[in-house]
């Protein structure tokens, strides 16, 4: 046997295994791994981050809920852990994600539609109300003002009795990708950098299981990217703030650890299981060899998975499901850490109850009855596997040049080069253009949409419908929060913002805490920043 | 005389940043020989009436995914009323079956839901600019 | 009511007093040319000489918009009623356009009127119609008026050279300064900026730039008493748009006061006239060629008996 066998073996047999029979359903016993080294667990992690894979920890089913008002967020909470749900994941609304009150103009016919209304920390009590927060993982999709909400996150905690070192989970904070893809900016990007790197800090110093950023390309995909692009962009926008950090002075072996990414699974099976597997040991190879990372943790792309929501069809719903369990399969076959599937009615509304807990089930089927978790990397050494797994390598490596040659020898400096002169949201545009014309001119089939559409007449399932009465309600409840609070407070801490803001060596995060527990409002907030940051207009190349 | 372009007002309106659909939607009607006068972003009725006036717009196109339809719609439609213009309004997104009525009833002129092919994108848009322009206009 | 169906005496008198609508729909007539084109540019010719015709150009990419959108800005901060025009070149396959710069110039002054214009593929079209644009605007008061036109087709290039204040924007690093010399903006330009400043390299743009400026000296300018002045500009930051602007007030004092103003305005009298006669004079060519005296003429060229060049000076020799 080779040493590197040897230390796979050592490696499992360390792992504590969950208590289920590894064989197949007719009860032939199977080996944990097959294959060649490098085995799960060894650099540079293709075949995954751990030797045991699966069998001693499946995926976190993490599914995303929020909408409403928190009140309503919180049952929905409640009832996701009731159905076996292991994480938390809360989707903002629009106003939330753009540091917008409920209040504001700009947040007419928006407040709680597409996610959670939080204007304040008073939100944010109700919103976890009765949940542990020192025993699950929270996520928390929001970018833009993401201090903000991390803060109110600390300040819940403290309040409950939770110390921030408890505190487990991650919020979004990719600030880069939104330039280039989803939009939700407040600032320019250098000084939103800035936040990020303090956020950073902040956590490597005081919150050891918080992931301060999740380095999303989910997004990406979703605005039209091929699947080299979402992890090419991805990943250099990852190198970015790493680069931020070492240039802050910060250990890239602490920090390195607490990084996290989410990737889109999408229809097409092999490469998107290709791209999962790139993405671990380009990951892997450029934190060792780039960026002189030594402590193999540091080295580890771990990944939350989303099923693509773009893949959906509002043209006969139901067939989604099918759509998600080939998309769910494809993320556990590329060893994500964690998951959340849509919700067959997508397309058309936020999902209802029904349509959630199926997408969950689906998850659960994959998990638990179709033997894929039994083999830890079933698919290493196919060779068309190990192909697309090396064509996604040389795709991204193409790109990671061209942003390398245009930042000068920085892949921060290319980033911010390729946001400034449109590269990216050029790239993902033509990509986008390029799908819909093939898909237009028959050469893609999307079933039930451009195919196979007899059946498509029925009509719609039942919807989820966001009252009109919650943005009242939310107002209302901004209103009495402003009148209860002490305004010295507000205007104290609110200053105290803008001063940090306009000194780069003072980390935003105490000050920021310090106001949301003073309950200013986000928009607040994010106005002490934006005096001293300025705002963002998009350069559009369309 | 050389025919005349049909322009087209195509804005984000609110705070919705999902903009894939509008940006392909935008190459789809260039391809059909439109003259796209793309606003982007973060639009208010208030720029969108602006640039319908200065920019002599035959029809506007607003994208909207976050079901912010039912608000911003009709704001939309009545912040035209008011500046006097008369210019169909196109709404693309995620609209539900029953929401469509509310915005007939408010004026607008047609929805295209997602999976709209080129053809029914430029078939819709031309078919709601020649039946604005239908009212005695000498350039239908 | 939709202003198509009020008569065009009275779109122009609205559009005079400043309704922005009738504005709007006059463009469009002007655009299209014609009749109506003629009648507008009767209406609008007298009252627009006194407005600042400035032509901005350079290569894609210079930021251009994002800087017209700043100096925008400054005008209106300093009580001027400014306009753009801004050209983008239509699809060649499509005739379509996408016109993005109002993106850009998102933040401006909403009194500042912003009208985008597509090239729609046949360049005469535009020769004739920018200069009716920019005469509406500024018969509708609006001054100056910004003309603003991706600087690498000659026509977007005679265009913006046909203004009372020319300026060429490049960038560092990508030799713009080279390129902008090949495509023969050195010698329209009245003034020079350096956009995106802080890039590296923008010291070395602007060394090309003096550089050049040298040799063309040498070589003879224009404008002789006048040499253009070089400005850097962080055009997302906004810094030195204060100084452009105050470059163009600078340039347009010396075209008054030196009477290059009017030499300027009889380069673009004679631009105007020669795009007009030539679209005519090719138009009636044109015509000519398909009446029955040249039919012999045509048909000895095709078989090879006559020549291209003689056979051409029958059909011109009698107007020369």
């Amino acid at each position: 046997m080779s040493d590197r066998s040897d230390e796979w073996r050592a490696d499992y047999d360390e792992a504590r295994l969950r208590d289920v029979p590894f064989e197949t359903m007719s009860g032939v016993p199977l080996d944990a791994v097959h294959g060649d080294a490098p085995y799960p667990g060894q650099y540079p992690f293709t075949r995954g981050l751990h030797a045991a894979g699966y069998r001693s920890r499946l995926w976190t089913m993490r599914m995303f809920a929020g909408f409403g008002t928190a009140e309503d967020t919180n049952a929905r909470f409640k009832e996701l852990l009731r159905a076996g749900g292991t994480g938390l994941s809360t989707a903002f609304d629009m106003p939330t994600l753009m540091g917008r009150d409920s209040d504001s103009p700009w947040a007419l016919g928006e407040v709680g539609r597409a996610g959670v209304a939080v204007d304040t920390l008073a939100d944010m009590e109700d919103l976890f109300a009765d949940i542990d927060l020192g025993g699950v993982s929270t996520s928390m999709t929001i970018n833009g003002p993401a201090a903000t909400l991390m803060a109110m996150y600390v300040a819940v905690g403290e309040k409950a009795g939770v110390a921030r070192a408890d505190l487990a989970g991650t919020i979004q904070n990719d600030i880069l990708k939104e330039y280039q893809a989803q939009k939700e900016y407040i600032y320019p990007p250098r000084p939103s950098m800035r936040i990020v790197t303090d956020m950073v800090k902040f956590t490597t110093a005081e919150m050891p299981k918080w992931h301060p950023v999740s380095i999303s390309g989910y997004h990406i995909r979703e605005a039209g990217s091929t699947a080299a692009q979402e992890l090419a962009f991805t990943l250099a926008n990852g190198f970015a703030y790493v680069e931020a950090a070492i240039a802050a002075g910060e250990d890239i072996n602490e920090f390195g650890r607490r990084l996290s990414f989410f990737f889109n699974s999408h229809s097409d099976f092999f490469e998107e299981i290709g791209k999962f597997r790139a993405a671990r040991r380009i990951w892997a190879r450029w934190m060792k060899e780039r960026y002189g990372a030594t402590d193999e943790r540091a080295m580890m792309c771990r990944f939350h998975t989303q099923t693509a929501g773009v893949s959906l069809t509002a043209q006969q719903p139901e067939i989604n499901i099918a759509r998600v369990a080939t998309q769910v399969l494809a993320a556990a076959l590329g060893g994500t850490q964690s998951l959340h599937s849509d919700s067959f009615d997508e397309a058309l509304a936020l999902p209802t109850d029904k349509a959630a807990r199926i997408a969950l089930r689906t998850q659960q089927l994959v998990a638990h009855e179709t033997g894929v978790v039994n083999v830890v990397d079933p698919l290493g050494g196919a060779p068309f596997v190990e192909w697309m797994t090396d064509e996604m390598e040389r795709q991204v490596e193409e790109i990671f040049a061209h942003l390398d040659e245009l930042g000068d020898g920085s892949i921060l400096e290319g980033v911010y080069a390729g946001i400034d002169n449109g590269y990216f949201v050029g790239a993902i545009a033509d990509s986008a253009y390029r799908f819909e014309r093939e898909v237009n001119a028959g050469r893609r089939i999307i079933v039930g949409v451009n195919e196979f559409t007899g059946g498509d007449e029925e009509t719609e399932p039942n919807l989820l419908r966001i009252d009109h009465a919650t943005e009242e309600y939310q107002r209302k409840r901004l209103e009495a929060v402003k009148h209860d609070r002490s305004q010295e407070a507000v205007d104290t801490t609110l200053a105290a913002i803008t001063v940090a803001a306009q000194d780069p060596t003072v980390n935003v995060m105490p000050p920021i805490i310090d106001a949301v527990k003073a309950y200013a409002t986000e928009e607040e907030i994010a106005m002490a920043m934006e005096s001293v940051f300025g705002t963002y207009v998009e350069t559009a190349i369309v | 005389m050389p025919p005349a372009s049909s322009r087209i007002v195509l804005a984000k309106l609110g705070l919705d940043g999902h903009d894939r659909g509008i940006k392909v939607v935008a190459r789809m009607l260039r391809d059909a020989g439109m003259e796209v006068i793309y606003l982007g972003l973060r639009q208010t009725t208030d720029s969108i009436v602006a640039a319908v006036e200065q920019e002599d717009a035959d029809a506007i196109g607003l994208s909207m995914h976050n079901a912010g339809h039912l608000t911003l719609g009709p704001a939309m439609l009545a912040a035209l009323d008011e500046a006097g213009l008369d210019v169909p309004v196109i709404i693309g997104g995620i609209v539900p079956d029953d929401d469509r009525p509310i915005l007939d009833d408010a004026g607008v002129a047609a929805v295209l839901g997602p999976g709209a092919s080129a053809e029914e994108v430029v078939t819709t848009v031309r078919a709601a600019i020649d039946f604005a322009s239908a009212g005695g206009d000498e350039t239908a | 009511m939709s202003l198509r169906q009020v008569p065009i005496d009275q779109v122009i008198e609205r559009a005079l007093n400043g309704d922005r609508r009738a504005i709007g729909r006059l463009l469009s007539l002007v655009e299209r040319g014609g009749d109506d084109a003629e009648t507008i540019e009767t209406a609008t010719h007298v009252r627009a000489r006194d407005s600042h015709v400035i032509g901005i150009t350079g290569a894609p990419g210079a930021g251009k918009s994002t800087m017209v959108a700043r100096l925008v800005a400054a005008f209106s901060a300093a009580d001027r009623r400014p306009a753009v025009v801004a050209v983008d070149p239509s699809s060649p396959l499509t005739g379509g356009a996408i016109l993005g710069d109002r993106v850009r110039m998102a933040e401006v002054d909403t009194t500042a009127f912003i009208r985008s214009v597509a090239t729609r593929g046949h360049s005469g079209g535009l020769a004739l119609s920018v200069p009716g644009s920019a005469r509406v605007l500024a018969a509708a008061g609006f001054d100056p008026v910004i003309i603003e036109t991706v600087g690498v087709g000659q026509v977007e290039v005679d265009v913006t050279a046909a203004a009372d204040t020319t300026v060429v924007v490049v960038t560092p690093g990508m030799g713009d300064a080279v390129q902008a010399n090949k495509a023969g903006l050195l010698e329209v330009a009245d003034i020079f900026v350096v956009n995106k400043a802080d890039l590296p390299g923008a010291s070395d743009a602007r060394r090309d730039l003096e550089l050049m400026l040298e040799l063309s000296h040498v070589t003879g300018q224009e404008d002789a008493d006048h040499r253009p002045p070089i400005i850097m500009v962080n055009s997302l930051e906004g810094d030195g748009i204060d100084a452009v602007r105050t470059a163009i007030a600078e340039h347009r004092d010396h075209l008054v006061t030196t009477d290059r103003l009017q030499e300027r305005r009889r380069k673009r009298a004679r631009y105007e006239m020669r795009v007009r006669a030539e679209l005519a004079f090719g138009a009636h060519l044109q015509r000519r060629l398909g009446e029955p005296e040249f039919a012999a003429t045509v048909d000895s060229v095709a078989q090879g008996d006559d020549t291209p060049a003689a056979a051409a000076r029958k059909l011109w020799q009698p107007y020369a």
